[in-house]
């Protein structure tokens, strides 16, 4: 693919286009993975999630200018939510990052979820590895922290950063959003306002009643990121981090996992591709779904209805 | 036409200095309401960050706001960016205050693909998108 050779030689239009066709999920996606795949690995991969207006992209604008000055490059792929009813959506991280809109050596990607389930944790891990395989240093995923899709992206992620705000609520909230067995660090940002230091503390409480790694224990850092504030010691932690998970030989057991995960899931979006184009093609889905609809028959005997249909499995696997 | 099946990327952009982005958001959110996916960058953007922007999120239509009359230089100065990076497949709307019949002629005749002044009902901007790129 001619797209794949300008990519790798440096060609950002290319790079895009390509992400373009990775999102819409394109039938070239196997062609374009198979081509990068040996060339990814060497980036270093950071996810920053939290609820909205926490601030994530300034935090994401202001690890950027570390990052650069240290002399290495940066991809930053910022998603946000598609609006249920219109399909469409405001996509507005940028406005944040304007700084490196002009920096050859940061790429800024924008997507929207989308809403297909599990289309975009997959687009986006797929994006991800381009931007590795593009030469990317270090890539960035903001996501915002509230559904599974979202968690899902995060967790396919070296170093997770979970940003909260002194907010009334916030604490008992990150419990239940299941965004505390993901983080690796805790950001309380907007430390400029009143209730930070308490939040902080009771963070801290928390975690240590429940450390969930013998190698790692995870600290809370308080940030005022559009004031630049605490900025450079959460950078800190993050090369912290990556450090114990390279010594303790963690990194490559996380990425193991996560590639393992990763198979898992495409086996299944074929194998469910598959069978539910074969079973529609023939009206034998609408047949089972009136069923179900009618009461004469539970999903789960029409599953097996499906799945001892030996024809149909021919069909789908020989 | 054929309909395609994945949103249309839009890049709104408000270059120059006039200071506040109101009109603006209102296009974005309708922009969004139609099943656009827009991308908003924020105030005084320059031309050189608009192209690359446009570069980057590979959007299918730049639409820029411009209140302060300064819509034939800027525009001009886009195209010829556009054109020296290469890239030649977006269509450009120009949105503002358009003060005479002349300047929106001469946009158009410039290469701007659609010219709508601030009295422009959103649904002909979204229907004009549609036509384009849907
Ligand atoms: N007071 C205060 N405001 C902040 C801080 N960091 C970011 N903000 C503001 O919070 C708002 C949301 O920031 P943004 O980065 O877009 O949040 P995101 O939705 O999590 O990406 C913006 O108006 C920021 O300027 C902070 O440390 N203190
Ligand atoms: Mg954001």
């Amino acid at each position: 693919m001619e797209l794949i050779d300008k990519m790798f030689s440096g060609d950002q239009i290319a790079l895009a286009r390509l992400i373009t066709i990775l999102e819409n999920q394109s039938q070239s996606v196997p062609e374009i993975m198979k081509a990068i795949y040996p060339h990814i690995g060497n980036a270093y991969l950071l996810g920053i999630t939290g609820p909205p207006g926490g601030g994530k992209s300034t935090l994401v604008d202001e690890l950027t200018s570390i990052i650069r000055r240290k002399g290495l490059t940066v991809g930053i792929v910022a998603v946000d939510p598609t609006s249920p009813f219109s399909g469409g959506a405001l996509l507005g991280d940028r406005v944040r990052m304007q700084k490196h809109y002009l920096d050859d050596g940061v790429f800024i990607r924008s997507m929207a979820t989308r809403g297909s389930f599990g289309g975009l944790t997959n687009a986006a891990k797929c994006v991800i590895r381009l931007l590795d395989a593009f030469g990317k240093d270090i890539i960035i995923v903001e996501t915002v922290g509230v559904g599974q899709t979202e968690l899902d992206i995060i967790k396919a992620v070296d170093t997770v950063l979970v940003v909260l705000v002194p907010e009334a609520g916030d604490t008992i909230q990150t419990m239940k959003a299941g965004l505390m067995e993901i983080a690796d660090i805790f950001v309380v940002n907007k430390a400029d306002r009143e209730g930070a230091k308490q939040m902080a503390g009771e963070l801290r409480t928390m975690l240590n009643d429940s450390q969930k790694q013998t190698y790692w224990q995870v600290p809370v850092m308080e940030t005022q990121a559009n004031n630049g504030i605490g900025i450079d010691e959460l950078y800190a932690e993050i090369e912290h981090h990556r450090d114990v998970l390279l010594q303790t030989g963690n990194l490559s057991v996380r990425r193991r996992r996560q590639r393992e995960s990763e198979l898992a899931e495409i086996v299944e979006r074929r194998i469910k591709d598959k069978i539910v184009e074969r079973i529609r093609k023939e009206g034998k889905f609408s047949v089972l779904v009136k069923k179900i609809a009618d009461g004469e028959i539970d999903p789960y005997s029409a599953s097996n209805e499906i799945f001892s249909d030996k024809e149909v499995l021919r069909d789908c696997f020989l | 036409m054929s309909e395609r099946d994945v949103p249309i990327r839009v890049l709104v952009a408000k270059p120059g200095l006039d200071g506040h982005d109101r009109g603006a958001k209102v296009v974005v959110k309708a922009l969004r309401d139609a099943g656009m996916e827009v991308i908003y960058t924020g105030l005084h953007q320059n031309v050189d960050q608009i192209v690359a922007t446009a570069i980057q999120e590979d959007v299918d239509v730049i639409g820029l706001s411009i209140l302060n009359g300064v819509h034939i230089p800027i525009s001009k100065k886009l195209l010829k960016k556009l054109k020296e990076k290469g890239v030649e497949d977006k269509t450009i709307i120009v949105g503002g205050l358009i003060p005479t019949e002349e300047d929106f002629e001469k946009l158009k005749e410039i290469g701007i693909d659609g010219v709508f002044p601030t009295s422009t009902p959103f649904d002909t901007i979204v229907a004009f998108i549609k036509e384009k790129v849907g």
